[in-house]
């Protein structure tokens, strides 16, 4: 391994160094400073005689005498199924006091691409306990399904109880022993508060024993967050197809990851595309978000659940948008919600699963499934629309059938959407719960469904209920 | 080049020099524009895509992790070509003609490995060829000389390649052949086998364009009804994420009445991809009863697979399916997405450090966006006969803003636009096409066809539709100000007939299996049976009946149930004499 003092130029994160042998592109590097502090880095660019090295540790305290080694190789994670339990850092060194991590293997973390050939469609039912994601937006393994937030939002909250509660229903007898479920959580620049509040959770629900923690905190180097979820997922990846474990991976929060794309590609003067984040940040993020799935043969899943705070809200910001082409569907927090106190502030109408329609029906979930959910779609939608012009005429002006749906858009979010972090409920509870409200309606309102499920399921007592009370 | 050649027209070697992500200079290389060159000493596959002085620049089809300076790049001599010949249909490729399949078992692996090869078509597998021209007969360029029974529904033909001389055959031979194997030979010492290239970014040559006069049946109710695209045709949807682009893609891809589809799935999600592997097999083709994947052929290059290859699929795809058309076919084009594909173009322009346009695409947008539309079109053949490629690129807008570059300069092309609508997909209403933002500029070319093949008053049938949908959206702005109870009552009767227009006839449900698919003469019927409703409803008004009344007969929200009727003419039969005779009892 050759060692050079050639640094020619240092700038923001990236760091120059000449070179009198041929450097391989995305190979790992080890600077070490005059005060003998040893600084990873990576190469982003190589050609004949100069390298630009990328610092994950940052550049402070490098000067042009620091020596730079190659380690000829691209970044690896060392893997083992004794992972689970661990707290490790941004970078993969544990920091939770445990011992030495004795891997089995040392895998690429770039990852390959899963030949689409070669992958099985996810059509398997998780179920989480909440009704706005299981009767709504049903998540299966090996989806994408992300969750887009905003600043202040108890988007945590939601992905903890979906951790803590998120089970196959069939196999729930034999989840005691046989724990091949694991989650994978990757932290990326969130506040050490935040942190502790996740870690507390894991304690608490003893789910720490099979679950494996990343921690890039805030005041970590942005560089840094480049490299954690594509330690997460690695790990992922062996743990489900080399262990055949369900693996669920959180990422939180996908916004800090992309503000650090945004700084390296800024640094390296490179022609910036929408709103200053780089032109490759689609096929950057699709190599996350695309290592979710399942594979023909293989037992084990990898299921994603990031988040993301929106900017201002704004769902056609490039970070929520190019997530939004990518994943599978997405589950939407909404402030107004928020502020009427529900839990969790799920706001149904923009979120969306599009893996649902395999996962769902008879013998997988049940048999009204579909058609309750497009039901409740499409009347919550009108009782929505119909609120507008409440504000105007007034509810008296209203017909009789429109106040029906008002009265259900209200009942769906304080009865349905409305649950609490600590409430699991099953899909027969959450199924039922739909029918109470959409009983509300009249029989010949509800056109999306099937007439012999409306036989079998409508509620004729509540009809009557809401008969009285109109 | 393709991969089934021996690289034997080996040139001289170069150097690399840098790599930068997919793009990776070298000097020292004696190649032309758009060759084919091995990089590295893992032999990865690429394009070159600048010369300048001395120094080539590279665009890289895979991972270029680990690929240093002073590894060498060797020469083809040939441009990006596929290979033609039977075998394509039933196949799933990736970007450069790489069958999906075949990499997962050379590799051993479900990941996609680098420097692995595997040519497009199998070259050890026999057809059974059956000639149809005999010795003596003159052939041109283009002429079928013979046919393979290549899948359950589609006969491949075997055609003279465009670019030989032609001339008289001396010898043709019927039997089991391999594809690079003889099976005929020209007074002119040309041979022709089974087997042709073509390099993907030249079109194939044709005699004429014409103007198409046939539609592209869909069975899609708002698609055929309000917004037909003809074979040989370009149609663009955009849409916002989660507004049903890809179901819309999938669904002209099952049900589209082409012969044969090719499918590209350029950046797109692997899961989806994975679903049309899995789907398509164990669907049927309504008319034939054949499965549909025989004669579909796939071109997967999912989001996180190499971008070069990404820009490149959008080519393959069209250079397959201008093949097939050269048989005579009608072949059926989608692309989802083509943004995907502009962005790979951004991506790389960006890498050579090219001056940028519009938001950070390459100046040259509009230009490799109409050269690729201008490739579909119902063309003349060389060889005398007739053949279509109708094109349907989805479109993904930032943020479902429509002015963005790539939908702008598409809509400047194509001439059916398909709006998708986030808010119509907000509230399930699917197909989320908006029916007043959509267009298509087929409709007048292609209504002798309805009227003869479907129903003589078509065009003023689906007239009606649109006035009264027109007539709704005006309505609605006023509704939202006072209420529909404050309309006069014959316009709540037109938003009561609008409402069965968007509820019974406009939305479909791609996943009923029986509503996925609506024949045109079913389309016309239903619309026919809210017609009937109209028109009893207004007269009932007439009559003085409140419009309370006539809303609630029993018969009425039974059209919400005629798209998934399975015996549609028996059902739409009975319901249009109960509407009428519920609502004559009225007054």
């Amino acid at each position: 391994m050759k060692e050079y003092q050639t640094i020619t130029e240092i700038s923001g994160p990236l760091v120059f160094a000449e070179v009198d042998e041929p450097v391989g592109y995305d190979e790992m590097v080890e600077i070490e400073t005059p005060q003998g502090e040893t600084l990873r880095g990576q190469v982003l660019e190589s050609s004949e005689g100069l390298v630009s090295i990328q610092v994950f540790e940052g550049t402070g305290g490098i000067d042009r005498n620091a020596s730079v080694r190659f380690l000829g190789e691209t970044m690896k994670m060392p893997v083992t199924e004794d992972l689970l339990g661990r707290v490790l850092d941004g970078s993969g060194n544990p920091i939770d006091g445990g011992p030495e991590i004795v891997p089995d293997d040392r895998v690429d973390i770039v990852g390959e691409a899963i030949n689409p050939y070669s992958r099985e469609y996810p059509e398997e039912f998780i179920q989480t306990g909440v009704s706005a994601i299981d009767g709504m937006n049903t998540l299966v393994r090996g989806q994408k399904l992300p969750i887009f937030s905003g600043s202040g939002l108890p988007h945590n909250e939601l992905a903890l109880q979906i951790a803590r509660q998120a089970s196959v229903p069939e196999e729930e007898g034999d989840d005691e022993e046989g724990s091949e479920f694991a989650v994978i959580f990757g932290a990326m620049g969130i506040t050490q508060e935040e942190a502790n509040e996740f870690m507390q959770d894991f304690e608490r629900t003893g789910a720490l024993e099979r679950s494996v923690v990343f921690m890039n905190l805030a005041d970590d180097p942005a560089v840094e967050r480049q490299v954690t979820p594509r330690l997460v997922l690695t790990t992922a990846e062996y743990l489900a197809f080399e262990k055949g474990y369900h693996v669920l991976v959180i990422l939180t929060d996908i916004t800090n990851y992309c503000e650090a794309l945004r700084e390296i590609g800024a640094a390296r003067e490179e022609v910036p595309g929408r709103r200053g984040y780089p032109g490759y940040m689609y096929t950057d993020l699709a190599q996350l978000y695309e290592r979710a799935g399942r594979i023909e043969g293989n037992e084990g899943s990898v299921t994603q659940i990031p988040i993301l705070t929106m900017p201002g809200d704004d769902d056609t910001h490039p970070i929520p948008d190019l997530t939004g082409y990518i994943t599978e569907g997405q589950i939407v927090m909404d402030r107004d919600l928020n502020s009427q106190g529900i839990e969790p502030p799920v706001n149904v109408l923009p979120s969306l699963s599009r893996l649902m329609d395999d996962g769902i029906g008879e013998g997988l979930t049940r048999e009204d499934h579909g058609d309750v959910s497009d039901q409740m779609y499409a009347a919550y939608a009108e009782g929505e629309d119909l609120r507008d012009l409440v504000n105007i005429v007034g509810r008296e002006a209203l017909s009789e059938r429109d106040n029906k749906f008002l009265d259900f858009a209200d009942r769906f979010e304080t009865e349905f959407i409305q649950q609490g972090y600590d409430t699991n409920r099953s899909i027969e509870e959450t199924l039922d719960l739909g029918w109470d409200l959409l009983s509300m309606l009249p029989k010949e309102a509800l056109n999306r469904i099937d007439e012999e499920l409306i036989e079998k399921y409508y509620r004729e007592d509540e009809a009557e209920t809401a008969e009285v009370e109109a | 080049m393709s991969q089934a050649e021996d690289i034997e027209s080996v040139d001289e070697d170069g150097v690399i020099e840098s790599v930068s992500g997919p793009v990776v200079t070298a000097t020292d290389l004696d190649a032309r524009m758009n060759d084919v060159v091995y990089v590295g000493d893992e032999g990865l596959m690429g394009e070159v895509i600048e010369i300048e002085g001395n120094l080539t620049t590279i665009q890289v089809y895979e991972e270029t992790s680990g690929v240093g300076p002073g590894e060498p790049v060797e020469n083809t001599g040939e441009p990006l070509s596929v290979d033609l010949g039977p075998g394509m249909l039933n196949a799933i490729y990736d970007g450069v003609q790489r069958p999906l399949d075949e990499l997962e078992e050379k590799m051993g692996s479900a990941f996609l490995d680098r420097g692995v090869d595997a040519p497009g078509i199998d070259f050890e597998r026999e057809w059974e060829f059956t000639a149809s021209v005999a010795e003596g007969e003159i052939v041109e360029p283009g002429d079928v000389i013979g046919k393979v029974p290549e899948t359950a529904s589609i006969t491949h033909k075997v055609m003279v390649p465009p670019n030989y001389e032609g001339g008289e055959i001396t010898s043709i031979e019927t039997g089991e052949f391999t594809v690079d194997e003889v099976i005929a030979e020209l007074d002119s010492g040309e041979e022709i086998t089974m087997h042709q290239e073509w390099p993907v970014r030249r079109a194939r040559p044709s005699d004429e364009k014409e103007t198409p006069t046939e539609p592209l049946v869909s069975g899609q109710r708002i698609l055929d009804g309000l917004f037909p695209i003809a074979k040989g045709g370009t149609a663009a949807i955009p849409g916002p994420f989660g507004s049903g682009k890809t179901v819309t893609q999938h669904q002209l891809a099952k049900w589209a009445d082409a012969d044969i589809v090719v499918y590209v799935g350029c950046g797109e999600r692997g899961n989806e991809m994975t679903e049309v592997i899995e789907d398509f097999p164990e669907l049927e083709d309504p008319k034939t009863g054949k499965p549909l994947m025989s004669r579909t052929c796939l071109i997967a290059n999912t989001s996180n697979m190499p971008v070069a290859a990404r820009e490149s699929c959008i080519y393959t795809g069209i250079t397959i399916a201008e093949y097939f058309r050269d048989m005579g076919y009608d072949v059926a084009l989608m692309a989802d997405s083509t943004s995907r594909w502009a962005e790979a173009m951004r991506e790389i322009s960006s890498r050579l450090e090219e001056m940028p346009g519009e938001e950070g695409y390459p100046a040259y947008l509009a230009a490799r966006l109409s050269e690729f539309y201008e490739r579909a079109g119902k063309f003349q053949l060389i060889n005398g006969e007739e053949g279509s490629i109708s094109v349907i690129g989805a479109v993904s807008p930032p943020g479902g803003d429509f002015s963005e570059p790539v939908t702008q300069n598409t809509l400047r092309i194509v001439k059916t636009f398909w709006a998708l609508d986030a808010d119509l997909a907000e509230r399930r209403h699917f197909p989320s096409i908006n029916w007043n933002e959509s267009y298509s500029l087929y409709r007048q070319q292609l209504d002798p066809w309805f009227r003869e093949n479907v129903a003589e008053d078509w065009p003023e049938r689906r007239q009606w539709g649109v006035d009264v949908l027109d007539e709704e959206g005006e309505l609605q702005e006023i509704v939202q100000l006072v209420g529909k109870d404050a309309l006069p009552e014959d316009q709540q009767l037109t938003l009561e007939v609008a409402r069965y227009l968007r509820e019974a006839w406009l939305q479909q449900n791609a996943f009923h299996d029986v509503d996925t698919y609506c024949e045109p003469e079913k389309t016309y019927r239903m619309l026919g049976a809210i017609k009937t409703f109209n028109d009893e409803a207004f007269d009932a008004l007439e009559a003085g009946v409140p419009v309370e009344e006539i809303q609630d007969v029993d018969a009425a929200p039974q059209l919400n149930r005629m798209g998934v009727a399975d015996d549609w003419n028996e059902f739409i039969d009975e319901l249009e004499s109960d509407l009428k005779e519920q609502i004559r009892a009225l007054y």
